[in-house]
Protein backbone atom coordinates (compact mmCIF):
# COMPACT_ATOMS: atom_id res chain seq x y z
CA UNK A 1 0.00 0.00 0.00
CA UNK A 2 1.38 3.43 -0.92
CA UNK A 3 1.60 6.15 1.72
CA UNK A 4 -2.01 6.80 2.68
CA UNK A 5 -1.20 10.03 4.48
CA UNK A 6 -0.16 11.72 1.23
CA UNK A 7 -3.64 11.38 -0.24
CA UNK A 8 -5.96 14.35 -0.62
CA UNK A 9 -9.55 14.14 0.64
CA UNK A 10 -10.74 13.36 -2.88
CA UNK A 11 -8.15 10.59 -3.36
CA UNK A 12 -8.76 9.09 0.07
CA UNK A 13 -12.50 9.11 -0.58
CA UNK A 14 -11.95 7.23 -3.86
CA UNK A 15 -9.79 4.68 -2.07
CA UNK A 16 -12.42 4.13 0.61
CA UNK A 17 -15.08 3.78 -2.05
CA UNK A 18 -13.05 1.19 -4.00
CA UNK A 19 -12.30 -0.65 -0.72
CA UNK A 20 -8.55 -0.29 -1.28
CA UNK A 21 -8.25 0.55 2.42
CA UNK A 22 -10.49 1.35 5.38
CA UNK A 23 -10.90 4.43 7.53
CA UNK A 24 -9.16 2.50 10.33
CA UNK A 25 -6.15 1.96 8.00
CA UNK A 26 -6.11 5.68 7.18
CA UNK A 27 -6.45 6.69 10.82
CA UNK A 28 -3.68 4.33 11.94
CA UNK A 29 -1.38 5.70 9.23
CA UNK A 30 -1.91 9.25 10.47
CA UNK A 31 -1.49 8.27 14.12
CA UNK A 32 1.78 6.55 13.11
CA UNK A 33 3.03 9.77 11.48
CA UNK A 34 2.07 11.80 14.53
CA UNK A 35 4.11 9.41 16.70
CA UNK A 36 7.04 9.63 14.29
CA UNK A 37 7.17 13.37 13.60
CA UNK A 38 5.29 15.30 16.24
CA UNK A 39 7.81 15.10 19.06
CA UNK A 40 9.90 17.45 17.00
CA UNK A 41 7.23 19.53 15.25
CA UNK A 42 4.78 19.95 18.16
CA UNK A 43 1.70 20.47 16.01
CA UNK A 44 -0.64 18.62 18.38
CA UNK A 45 -1.48 19.59 21.95
CA UNK A 46 -3.61 16.50 22.39
CA UNK A 47 -3.98 13.33 20.34
CA UNK A 48 -7.19 11.36 20.83
CA UNK A 49 -5.99 7.99 19.57
CA UNK A 50 -8.81 5.98 21.12
CA UNK A 51 -11.58 8.35 20.06
CA UNK A 52 -10.21 8.61 16.52
CA UNK A 53 -10.09 4.82 16.07
CA UNK A 54 -13.63 4.50 17.40
CA UNK A 55 -14.85 7.17 14.95
CA UNK A 56 -12.99 5.36 12.15
CA UNK A 57 -14.75 2.08 12.97
CA UNK A 58 -18.13 3.80 12.89
CA UNK A 59 -17.18 5.43 9.58
CA UNK A 60 -16.19 2.06 8.13
CA UNK A 61 -19.66 0.71 8.85
CA UNK A 62 -21.17 3.72 7.07
CA UNK A 63 -18.78 3.23 4.15
CA UNK A 64 -19.87 -0.39 3.76
CA UNK A 65 -23.43 0.87 3.27
CA UNK A 66 -22.02 2.83 0.31
CA UNK A 67 -24.03 5.89 1.23
CA UNK A 68 -21.37 8.21 2.56
CA UNK A 69 -20.11 11.74 1.98
CA UNK A 70 -16.67 13.02 0.98
CA UNK A 71 -15.49 13.61 4.55
CA UNK A 72 -16.67 10.28 5.96
CA UNK A 73 -13.79 8.36 7.47
CA UNK A 74 -11.20 11.04 6.63
CA UNK A 75 -8.93 11.97 9.58
CA UNK A 76 -8.64 15.64 10.49
CA UNK A 77 -7.24 17.92 13.19
CA UNK A 78 -8.99 20.76 15.02
CA UNK A 79 -7.35 23.94 16.30
CA UNK A 80 -7.40 23.92 20.08
CA UNK A 81 -9.58 27.01 20.38
CA UNK A 82 -12.53 25.14 18.83
CA UNK A 83 -14.55 22.98 21.21
CA UNK A 84 -14.82 19.21 20.75
CA UNK A 85 -17.10 17.74 23.38
CA UNK A 86 -15.33 15.82 26.16
CA UNK A 87 -11.86 16.72 24.87
CA UNK A 88 -9.62 19.26 26.53
CA UNK A 89 -9.70 22.70 24.94
CA UNK A 90 -6.79 24.82 26.13
CA UNK A 91 -6.49 27.67 23.61
CA UNK A 92 -2.77 26.99 24.28
CA UNK A 93 -3.16 28.81 27.60
CA UNK A 94 -2.30 27.85 31.17
CA UNK A 95 -5.64 29.42 31.97
CA UNK A 96 -7.46 26.52 30.27
CA UNK A 97 -4.84 23.81 30.72
CA UNK A 98 -7.35 21.43 32.34
CA UNK A 99 -10.56 22.68 30.77
CA UNK A 100 -12.70 19.99 29.13
CA UNK A 101 -15.17 21.18 26.47
CA UNK A 102 -18.80 20.79 27.51
CA UNK A 103 -20.21 20.77 23.98
CA UNK A 104 -19.26 20.54 20.29
CA UNK A 105 -18.68 23.67 18.26
CA UNK A 106 -21.15 23.84 15.38
CA UNK A 107 -18.36 23.24 12.85
CA UNK A 108 -17.27 20.13 14.78
CA UNK A 109 -20.84 18.89 15.02
CA UNK A 110 -21.21 19.32 11.26
CA UNK A 111 -18.00 17.39 10.61
CA UNK A 112 -19.02 14.61 13.00
CA UNK A 113 -22.44 14.36 11.33
CA UNK A 114 -20.57 13.62 8.10
CA UNK A 115 -18.52 10.87 9.72
CA UNK A 116 -15.25 12.77 10.20
CA UNK A 117 -12.45 11.25 12.27
CA UNK A 118 -10.93 13.72 14.72
CA UNK A 119 -7.28 12.90 15.43
CA UNK A 120 -6.67 15.60 17.99
CA UNK A 121 -6.33 19.27 18.86
CA UNK A 122 -3.64 21.47 17.37
CA UNK A 123 -1.30 24.09 18.74
CA UNK A 124 -1.82 27.84 18.41
CA UNK A 125 -0.64 31.13 19.80
CA UNK A 126 -2.33 31.53 23.18
CA UNK A 127 -5.97 32.52 22.52
CA UNK A 128 -4.95 32.89 18.84
CA UNK A 129 -2.90 36.01 19.60
CA UNK A 130 0.11 35.85 17.35
CA UNK A 131 1.61 35.21 13.94
CA UNK A 132 4.23 32.56 14.72
CA UNK A 133 2.71 30.00 17.13
CA UNK A 134 5.49 30.92 19.59
CA UNK A 135 3.00 32.40 22.05
CA UNK A 136 1.67 28.94 22.92
CA UNK A 137 2.03 28.13 26.62
CA UNK A 138 3.04 24.64 25.48
CA UNK A 139 5.93 25.50 23.19
CA UNK A 140 6.10 26.64 19.56
CA UNK A 141 5.15 24.55 16.53
CA UNK A 142 8.09 24.11 14.18
CA UNK A 143 7.91 24.52 10.44
CA UNK A 144 8.01 21.07 8.78
CA UNK A 145 10.06 22.52 5.89
CA UNK A 146 12.77 23.91 8.18
CA UNK A 147 12.57 23.07 11.85
CA UNK A 148 14.59 26.11 12.91
CA UNK A 149 11.75 28.29 11.63
CA UNK A 150 8.24 29.09 12.80
CA UNK A 151 5.17 27.38 11.34
CA UNK A 152 3.34 30.73 11.43
CA UNK A 153 0.38 31.57 13.56
CA UNK A 154 -1.89 31.48 15.05
CA UNK A 155 -3.17 28.21 13.49
CA UNK A 156 0.42 26.92 13.29
CA UNK A 157 -0.38 23.46 14.60
CA UNK A 158 -3.18 22.95 12.07
CA UNK A 159 -0.97 24.11 9.18
CA UNK A 160 2.05 22.04 10.24
CA UNK A 161 -0.10 18.94 10.82
CA UNK A 162 -1.44 19.09 7.25
CA UNK A 163 1.95 19.98 5.75
CA UNK A 164 3.71 17.09 7.55
CA UNK A 165 0.98 14.55 6.65
CA UNK A 166 -0.16 14.23 10.25
CA UNK A 167 -3.77 15.06 9.26
CA UNK A 168 -5.57 15.04 5.92
CA UNK A 169 -7.04 18.46 6.64
CA UNK A 170 -7.60 20.75 9.60
CA UNK A 171 -9.77 23.56 10.88
CA UNK A 172 -8.31 26.85 11.99
CA UNK A 173 -9.54 30.33 12.83
CA UNK A 174 -8.45 33.60 11.27
CA UNK A 175 -8.79 36.93 13.05
CA UNK A 176 -5.94 38.84 11.39
CA UNK A 177 -3.83 36.30 9.52
CA UNK A 178 -4.22 33.10 11.48
CA UNK A 179 -5.22 30.67 8.71
CA UNK A 180 -3.54 32.27 5.71
CA UNK A 181 -0.18 33.11 7.27
CA UNK A 182 0.64 29.62 8.62
CA UNK A 183 -0.76 28.10 5.38
CA UNK A 184 1.64 30.32 3.45
CA UNK A 185 4.63 29.45 5.67
CA UNK A 186 3.84 25.70 5.57
CA UNK A 187 3.00 25.47 1.86
CA UNK A 188 -0.64 24.40 2.05
CA UNK A 189 -4.03 25.93 1.18
CA UNK A 190 -5.78 27.98 3.87
CA UNK A 191 -9.10 29.78 3.48
CA UNK A 192 -10.29 32.65 5.64
CA UNK A 193 -14.02 32.69 5.00
CA UNK A 194 -16.39 35.66 4.65
CA UNK A 195 -17.53 37.11 7.99
CA UNK A 196 -20.77 35.24 8.67
CA UNK A 197 -20.15 32.33 6.28
CA UNK A 198 -19.24 29.87 9.05
CA UNK A 199 -20.74 29.64 12.54
CA UNK A 200 -18.41 30.58 15.43
CA UNK A 201 -20.48 28.84 18.08
CA UNK A 202 -17.94 26.94 20.14
CA UNK A 203 -14.94 28.99 19.01
CA UNK A 204 -13.14 30.62 21.94
CA UNK A 205 -13.62 34.29 21.06
CA UNK A 206 -10.68 36.50 20.22
CA UNK A 207 -12.23 39.53 18.49
CA UNK A 208 -15.88 38.95 17.74
CA UNK A 209 -16.32 41.42 14.90
CA UNK A 210 -13.54 39.70 12.90
CA UNK A 211 -13.05 36.06 14.03
CA UNK A 212 -13.82 33.45 11.38
CA UNK A 213 -13.31 29.67 11.16
CA UNK A 214 -12.00 28.11 7.96
CA UNK A 215 -10.28 25.07 6.43
CA UNK A 216 -6.59 24.25 5.99
CA UNK A 217 -6.07 21.60 3.33
CA UNK A 218 -3.69 20.04 0.84
CA UNK A 219 -5.35 21.78 -2.11
CA UNK A 220 -8.22 24.09 -3.04
CA UNK A 221 -10.50 21.25 -4.08
CA UNK A 222 -10.28 19.78 -0.56
CA UNK A 223 -10.83 23.20 1.04
CA UNK A 224 -14.02 23.52 -0.97
CA UNK A 225 -15.34 20.15 0.27
CA UNK A 226 -14.74 21.19 3.89
CA UNK A 227 -16.28 24.63 3.41
CA UNK A 228 -19.41 23.10 1.95
CA UNK A 229 -19.90 21.07 5.14
CA UNK A 230 -19.03 23.67 7.79
CA UNK A 231 -20.67 26.79 6.30
CA UNK A 232 -24.20 28.09 6.59
CA UNK A 233 -26.75 29.50 8.99
CA UNK A 234 -26.62 28.41 12.63
CA UNK A 235 -29.19 29.42 15.23
CA UNK A 236 -26.47 29.38 17.88
CA UNK A 237 -24.50 32.18 16.17
CA UNK A 238 -26.50 35.33 15.45
CA UNK A 239 -23.76 36.58 13.12
CA UNK A 240 -23.95 33.53 10.85
CA UNK A 241 -25.50 34.32 7.49
CA UNK A 242 -28.03 32.55 5.32
CA UNK A 243 -25.24 31.31 3.11
CA UNK A 244 -25.42 28.16 1.06
CA UNK A 245 -22.18 27.34 -0.68
CA UNK A 246 -22.51 26.78 -4.41
CA UNK A 247 -19.70 25.76 -6.71
CA UNK A 248 -18.97 28.40 -9.34
CA UNK A 249 -16.63 28.01 -12.25
CA UNK A 250 -14.66 31.11 -13.14
CA UNK A 251 -13.23 31.57 -16.61
CA UNK A 252 -9.62 32.73 -16.30
CA UNK A 253 -9.79 34.18 -19.80
CA UNK A 254 -10.99 37.73 -19.32
CA UNK A 255 -10.73 37.56 -15.50
CA UNK A 256 -9.76 40.96 -14.11
CA UNK A 257 -7.12 40.56 -11.40
CA UNK A 258 -6.42 43.60 -9.21
CA UNK A 259 -2.93 44.02 -7.76
CA UNK A 260 -2.90 46.56 -4.92
CA UNK A 261 0.28 48.58 -5.35
CA UNK A 262 0.49 48.78 -1.54
CA UNK A 263 1.25 45.02 -1.54
CA UNK A 264 4.35 45.53 -3.69
CA UNK A 265 6.07 48.30 -1.74
CA UNK A 266 9.46 48.59 -0.06
CA UNK A 267 8.79 45.99 2.65
CA UNK A 268 8.35 43.13 0.19
CA UNK A 269 11.19 40.59 0.03
CA UNK A 270 12.58 40.54 -3.53
CA UNK A 271 12.48 36.74 -3.79
CA UNK A 272 8.87 36.62 -2.55
CA UNK A 273 7.98 39.25 -5.15
CA UNK A 274 9.54 37.14 -7.91
CA UNK A 275 7.54 34.05 -6.89
CA UNK A 276 4.29 36.04 -6.61
CA UNK A 277 4.73 37.86 -9.94
CA UNK A 278 5.59 34.58 -11.69
CA UNK A 279 2.45 32.98 -10.20
CA UNK A 280 0.25 35.82 -11.41
CA UNK A 281 1.91 35.65 -14.84
CA UNK A 282 0.52 32.11 -15.17
CA UNK A 283 -3.02 33.50 -14.92
CA UNK A 284 -2.11 36.16 -17.49
CA UNK A 285 -0.88 33.41 -19.81
CA UNK A 286 -4.36 31.90 -19.55
CA UNK A 287 -5.90 35.19 -20.63
CA UNK A 288 -6.46 37.06 -17.36
CA UNK A 289 -6.07 40.83 -17.33
CA UNK A 290 -3.93 42.34 -14.57
CA UNK A 291 -4.88 45.80 -13.31
CA UNK A 292 -2.88 47.78 -10.77
CA UNK A 293 -5.17 49.22 -8.11
CA UNK A 294 -4.71 51.61 -5.20
CA UNK A 295 -5.90 50.71 -1.70
CA UNK A 296 -4.89 53.85 0.25
CA UNK A 297 -6.42 52.55 3.49
CA UNK A 298 -3.92 49.67 3.62
CA UNK A 299 -1.30 52.08 5.00
CA UNK A 300 -3.45 52.44 8.14
CA UNK A 301 -5.05 48.99 8.30
CA UNK A 302 -2.50 47.36 10.59
CA UNK A 303 -2.68 50.12 13.20
CA UNK A 304 -6.47 50.00 12.94
CA UNK A 305 -6.48 46.23 13.43
CA UNK A 306 -4.17 46.33 16.44
CA UNK A 307 -6.57 48.75 18.13
CA UNK A 308 -9.80 46.91 17.32
CA UNK A 309 -8.54 43.37 17.94
CA UNK A 310 -7.10 43.94 21.45
CA UNK A 311 -10.07 46.12 22.39
CA UNK A 312 -12.53 43.34 21.60
CA UNK A 313 -10.21 40.66 22.98
CA UNK A 314 -9.77 42.45 26.30
CA UNK A 315 -13.55 42.44 26.69
CA UNK A 316 -13.85 38.78 25.63
CA UNK A 317 -11.11 37.65 28.02
CA UNK A 318 -12.78 39.28 31.00
CA UNK A 319 -14.73 36.01 31.37
CA UNK A 320 -11.59 34.21 32.57
CA UNK A 321 -11.94 35.33 36.15
CA UNK A 322 -11.12 32.17 38.12
CA UNK A 323 -14.80 31.70 39.04
CA UNK A 324 -16.69 30.06 36.20
CA UNK A 325 -14.11 27.69 34.68
CA UNK A 326 -10.40 27.41 34.01
CA UNK A 327 -7.57 28.28 36.35
CA UNK A 328 -8.48 29.61 39.76
CA UNK A 329 -5.84 30.91 42.14
CA UNK A 330 -6.90 31.36 45.76
CA UNK A 331 -6.96 34.92 47.04
CA UNK A 332 -7.93 36.92 50.10
CA UNK A 333 -11.02 38.44 48.54
CA UNK A 334 -12.84 38.38 45.19
CA UNK A 335 -10.62 41.06 43.60
CA UNK A 336 -7.55 39.13 44.70
CA UNK A 337 -8.89 35.95 43.02
CA UNK A 338 -9.37 37.90 39.77
CA UNK A 339 -5.93 39.50 39.89
CA UNK A 340 -4.05 36.33 40.72
CA UNK A 341 -5.96 34.01 38.38
CA UNK A 342 -5.43 36.32 35.42
CA UNK A 343 -1.86 37.11 36.43
CA UNK A 344 -0.91 33.42 36.62
CA UNK A 345 -3.12 32.11 33.83
CA UNK A 346 -2.26 34.44 30.94
CA UNK A 347 1.02 34.51 29.02
CA UNK A 348 2.96 37.64 27.96
CA UNK A 349 1.25 38.35 24.62
CA UNK A 350 -2.22 37.83 26.06
CA UNK A 351 -1.41 40.25 28.85
CA UNK A 352 -0.12 42.74 26.28
CA UNK A 353 -3.34 42.53 24.26
CA UNK A 354 -5.48 42.96 27.36
CA UNK A 355 -3.42 45.99 28.33
CA UNK A 356 -3.58 47.58 24.85
CA UNK A 357 -7.33 46.96 24.67
CA UNK A 358 -8.02 48.29 28.13
CA UNK A 359 -5.86 51.35 27.44
CA UNK A 360 -7.49 52.29 24.14
CA UNK A 361 -10.98 51.81 25.57
CA UNK A 362 -10.29 53.70 28.76
CA UNK A 363 -11.80 57.06 29.43
CA UNK A 364 -10.02 59.90 27.65
CA UNK A 365 -8.44 57.73 24.95
CA UNK A 366 -11.50 56.24 23.29
CA UNK A 367 -11.90 58.91 20.61
CA UNK A 368 -8.31 59.06 19.53
CA UNK A 369 -7.90 55.28 19.28
CA UNK A 370 -11.01 53.14 19.09
CA UNK A 371 -13.25 55.63 17.31
CA UNK A 372 -10.48 56.58 14.90
CA UNK A 373 -9.88 52.89 14.19
CA UNK A 374 -13.56 52.42 13.35
CA UNK A 375 -13.25 55.23 10.81
CA UNK A 376 -10.25 53.58 9.20
CA UNK A 377 -12.11 50.28 9.15
CA UNK A 378 -14.85 51.98 7.14
CA UNK A 379 -12.15 53.28 4.76
CA UNK A 380 -10.86 49.73 4.26
CA UNK A 381 -14.37 48.51 3.48
CA UNK A 382 -14.86 51.34 0.97
CA UNK A 383 -11.53 50.54 -0.72
CA UNK A 384 -12.58 46.93 -1.25
CA UNK A 385 -16.01 48.00 -2.46
CA UNK A 386 -14.51 50.35 -5.03
CA UNK A 387 -11.90 47.79 -6.07
CA UNK A 388 -14.50 45.10 -6.74
CA UNK A 389 -16.34 47.50 -9.04
CA UNK A 390 -13.25 47.41 -11.29
CA UNK A 391 -11.81 43.92 -10.80
CA UNK A 392 -13.14 40.41 -10.16
CA UNK A 393 -10.47 39.26 -7.78
CA UNK A 394 -7.49 40.70 -5.89
CA UNK A 395 -4.07 39.08 -5.57
CA UNK A 396 -0.83 39.68 -3.72
CA UNK A 397 1.57 38.06 -1.28
CA UNK A 398 0.13 36.65 1.97
CA UNK A 399 3.22 37.68 3.92
CA UNK A 400 6.02 39.97 2.68
CA UNK A 401 8.65 37.33 3.57
CA UNK A 402 8.95 33.56 4.05
CA UNK A 403 8.92 31.80 7.46
CA UNK A 404 11.28 33.49 9.90
CA UNK A 405 13.55 31.93 12.52
CA UNK A 406 12.12 30.80 15.84
CA UNK A 407 12.91 33.55 18.35
CA UNK A 408 13.64 36.18 15.68
CA UNK A 409 10.64 38.39 16.43
CA UNK A 410 9.54 36.95 19.74
CA UNK A 411 10.73 39.80 21.96
CA UNK A 412 9.67 42.53 19.59
CA UNK A 413 5.85 42.59 19.52
CA UNK A 414 5.54 45.39 16.97
CA UNK A 415 7.75 43.62 14.45
CA UNK A 416 5.66 40.46 14.98
CA UNK A 417 2.45 42.46 14.38
CA UNK A 418 3.89 43.77 11.11
CA UNK A 419 3.86 40.20 9.71
CA UNK A 420 0.09 40.64 9.36
CA UNK A 421 0.32 43.76 7.21
CA UNK A 422 -1.12 42.11 4.05
CA UNK A 423 -3.73 39.96 5.73
CA UNK A 424 -5.55 42.24 8.22
CA UNK A 425 -7.35 44.41 5.61
CA UNK A 426 -9.26 41.28 4.53
CA UNK A 427 -10.47 40.67 8.09
CA UNK A 428 -11.42 44.31 8.67
CA UNK A 429 -13.55 44.28 5.51
CA UNK A 430 -14.98 40.83 6.26
CA UNK A 431 -14.20 39.50 2.78
CA UNK A 432 -12.79 36.02 2.10
CA UNK A 433 -9.12 35.35 1.32
CA UNK A 434 -7.12 32.27 0.47
CA UNK A 435 -3.46 31.34 0.65
CA UNK A 436 -2.30 29.22 -2.29
CA UNK A 437 1.19 27.71 -2.31
CA UNK A 438 2.78 28.93 -5.55
CA UNK A 439 6.50 28.44 -5.12
CA UNK A 440 9.46 28.22 -2.81
CA UNK A 441 12.54 30.16 -1.85
CA UNK A 442 15.00 27.39 -1.12
CA UNK A 443 13.01 25.08 1.17
CA UNK A 444 10.56 27.76 2.26
CA UNK A 445 7.08 27.94 0.71
CA UNK A 446 5.47 31.17 -0.51
CA UNK A 447 1.71 31.72 -0.55
CA UNK A 448 -0.27 33.79 -3.04
CA UNK A 449 -3.21 35.58 -1.45
CA UNK A 450 -6.41 35.48 -3.50
CA UNK A 451 -9.14 37.79 -2.21
CA UNK A 452 -12.76 37.88 -3.35
CA UNK A 453 -15.83 39.93 -2.59
CA UNK A 454 -18.23 38.95 0.23
CA UNK A 455 -19.46 35.33 -0.05
CA UNK A 456 -17.46 34.71 -3.22
CA UNK A 457 -15.47 31.82 -1.81
CA UNK A 458 -16.56 29.84 -4.88
CA UNK A 459 -14.79 32.32 -7.18
CA UNK A 460 -11.59 32.25 -5.15
CA UNK A 461 -11.56 28.46 -4.98
CA UNK A 462 -12.27 28.09 -8.69
CA UNK A 463 -9.41 30.45 -9.54
CA UNK A 464 -7.11 28.59 -7.13
CA UNK A 465 -7.87 25.22 -8.72
CA UNK A 466 -6.93 26.63 -12.12
CA UNK A 467 -3.39 27.62 -11.15
CA UNK A 468 -0.85 25.31 -12.74
CA UNK B 1 7.42 56.51 27.54
CA UNK B 2 4.24 55.50 29.31
CA UNK B 3 4.73 55.70 33.10
CA UNK B 4 4.88 52.88 35.61
CA UNK B 5 1.83 54.35 37.37
CA UNK B 6 -0.16 54.42 34.14
CA UNK B 7 0.65 50.75 33.42
CA UNK B 8 -0.38 49.83 36.96
CA UNK B 9 -3.61 51.80 36.62
CA UNK B 10 -4.55 50.05 33.35
CA UNK B 11 -3.62 46.65 34.81
CA UNK B 12 -5.92 47.32 37.75
CA UNK B 13 -8.77 48.24 35.41
CA UNK B 14 -8.16 44.93 33.61
CA UNK B 15 -8.00 43.03 36.92
CA UNK B 16 -4.56 41.79 35.89
CA UNK B 17 -1.72 41.19 38.34
CA UNK B 18 1.67 42.11 36.88
CA UNK B 19 5.09 41.54 38.43
CA UNK B 20 7.49 44.50 38.58
CA UNK B 21 9.46 43.04 35.65
CA UNK B 22 6.26 42.67 33.68
CA UNK B 23 5.37 46.31 34.40
CA UNK B 24 8.77 47.44 33.12
CA UNK B 25 8.51 45.39 29.91
CA UNK B 26 4.91 46.57 29.45
CA UNK B 27 6.03 50.23 29.67
CA UNK B 28 8.43 49.68 26.79
CA UNK B 29 6.13 47.52 24.65
CA UNK B 30 3.00 49.65 25.11
CA UNK B 31 4.93 52.83 24.34
CA UNK B 32 6.23 51.41 21.06
CA UNK B 33 2.83 50.08 20.06
CA UNK B 34 0.96 53.28 20.99
CA UNK B 35 3.56 55.31 19.06
CA UNK B 36 2.81 53.19 16.03
CA UNK B 37 -0.91 53.98 16.42
CA UNK B 38 -0.05 57.67 15.92
CA UNK B 39 0.07 56.81 12.23
CA UNK B 40 -3.73 57.03 12.29
CA UNK B 41 -3.52 60.79 12.84
CA UNK B 42 -2.56 60.97 9.15
CA UNK B 43 -5.66 59.06 8.06
CA UNK B 44 -8.40 61.15 6.44
CA UNK B 45 -11.57 61.79 8.45
CA UNK B 46 -14.54 59.83 7.24
CA UNK B 47 -18.09 59.35 8.36
CA UNK B 48 -19.10 55.89 9.53
CA UNK B 49 -22.30 54.60 8.05
CA UNK B 50 -23.82 51.41 9.19
CA UNK B 51 -24.41 49.35 6.07
CA UNK B 52 -27.34 47.15 5.29
CA UNK B 53 -25.32 43.97 5.62
CA UNK B 54 -24.54 44.78 9.22
CA UNK B 55 -28.10 45.11 10.39
CA UNK B 56 -29.17 42.02 8.50
CA UNK B 57 -28.20 39.89 11.45
CA UNK B 58 -30.94 40.98 13.81
CA UNK B 59 -32.96 37.91 14.59
CA UNK B 60 -36.68 37.57 15.14
CA UNK B 61 -37.90 38.05 18.70
CA UNK B 62 -38.67 34.42 19.40
CA UNK B 63 -37.76 31.69 21.83
CA UNK B 64 -35.18 29.29 20.45
CA UNK B 65 -34.64 26.19 22.61
CA UNK B 66 -31.02 25.75 23.63
CA UNK B 67 -29.18 22.65 24.77
CA UNK B 68 -29.41 21.84 28.44
CA UNK B 69 -25.81 21.70 29.59
CA UNK B 70 -26.36 23.35 32.97
CA UNK B 71 -24.90 20.49 35.02
CA UNK B 72 -21.83 20.22 32.81
CA UNK B 73 -21.22 23.96 33.08
CA UNK B 74 -21.47 23.93 36.85
CA UNK B 75 -19.18 20.88 36.98
CA UNK B 76 -16.52 22.95 35.19
CA UNK B 77 -16.49 25.64 37.91
CA UNK B 78 -13.49 25.51 40.27
CA UNK B 79 -15.58 25.96 43.42
CA UNK B 80 -19.23 24.88 43.78
CA UNK B 81 -21.80 23.64 46.22
CA UNK B 82 -25.29 22.13 45.79
CA UNK B 83 -25.55 23.07 42.13
CA UNK B 84 -24.35 26.64 42.72
CA UNK B 85 -21.02 28.27 41.82
CA UNK B 86 -19.29 29.62 44.92
CA UNK B 87 -17.58 33.00 45.00
CA UNK B 88 -15.81 34.94 47.72
CA UNK B 89 -17.96 37.35 49.70
CA UNK B 90 -18.25 40.64 47.84
CA UNK B 91 -19.14 42.84 50.81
Amino acid sequence: MSDLTKLTIVQAHEGLKKKEFTSVDLTKAYLENIKKFDKEINAFLFVDEKGALEQAKVADVKIKSENFGMLCGIPCAIKDNILVENLKCTAASKMLENYVATYDATVVKRLKDKGAVILGKTNLDEFAFGSSCENSAFGPTKNPHDKTRVAGGSSGGSAAAVAANMACYALGSDTGCSIRLPASFCGIVGLKTTYGAVSRYGLIASASSIDQIGPLAKNAEDAEIILEVISGKDNMDATSADFVYKEGKVNIKGLKIGLPKEYFGAGLDKDVEKVIRAAIKKFQDQGAEVIEIGMPSFEFALACYYIIQPAEASANLARFDGIKYGLSVAGEDLLDVYLKSKGHGFGPETKRRIMIGTYTLSSGYYDSYYKKAQEVREMVKQDFKKAFEKVNIIMGPVVPYPAFKIGEKFDDPLSMYLADINTVPVNLAGVPGLSLPVGKIGKLPVGLQIIGNHFQENKILSVATQWF
Amino acid sequence: MISKEEVEHIAKLARLELTSEEVKKMQKDLSEILDYFNLLKKAPKIKIRSTKSEIRNLRKDEVIPSYDIKDKLIAAAPDKKDGYIKVKAIL
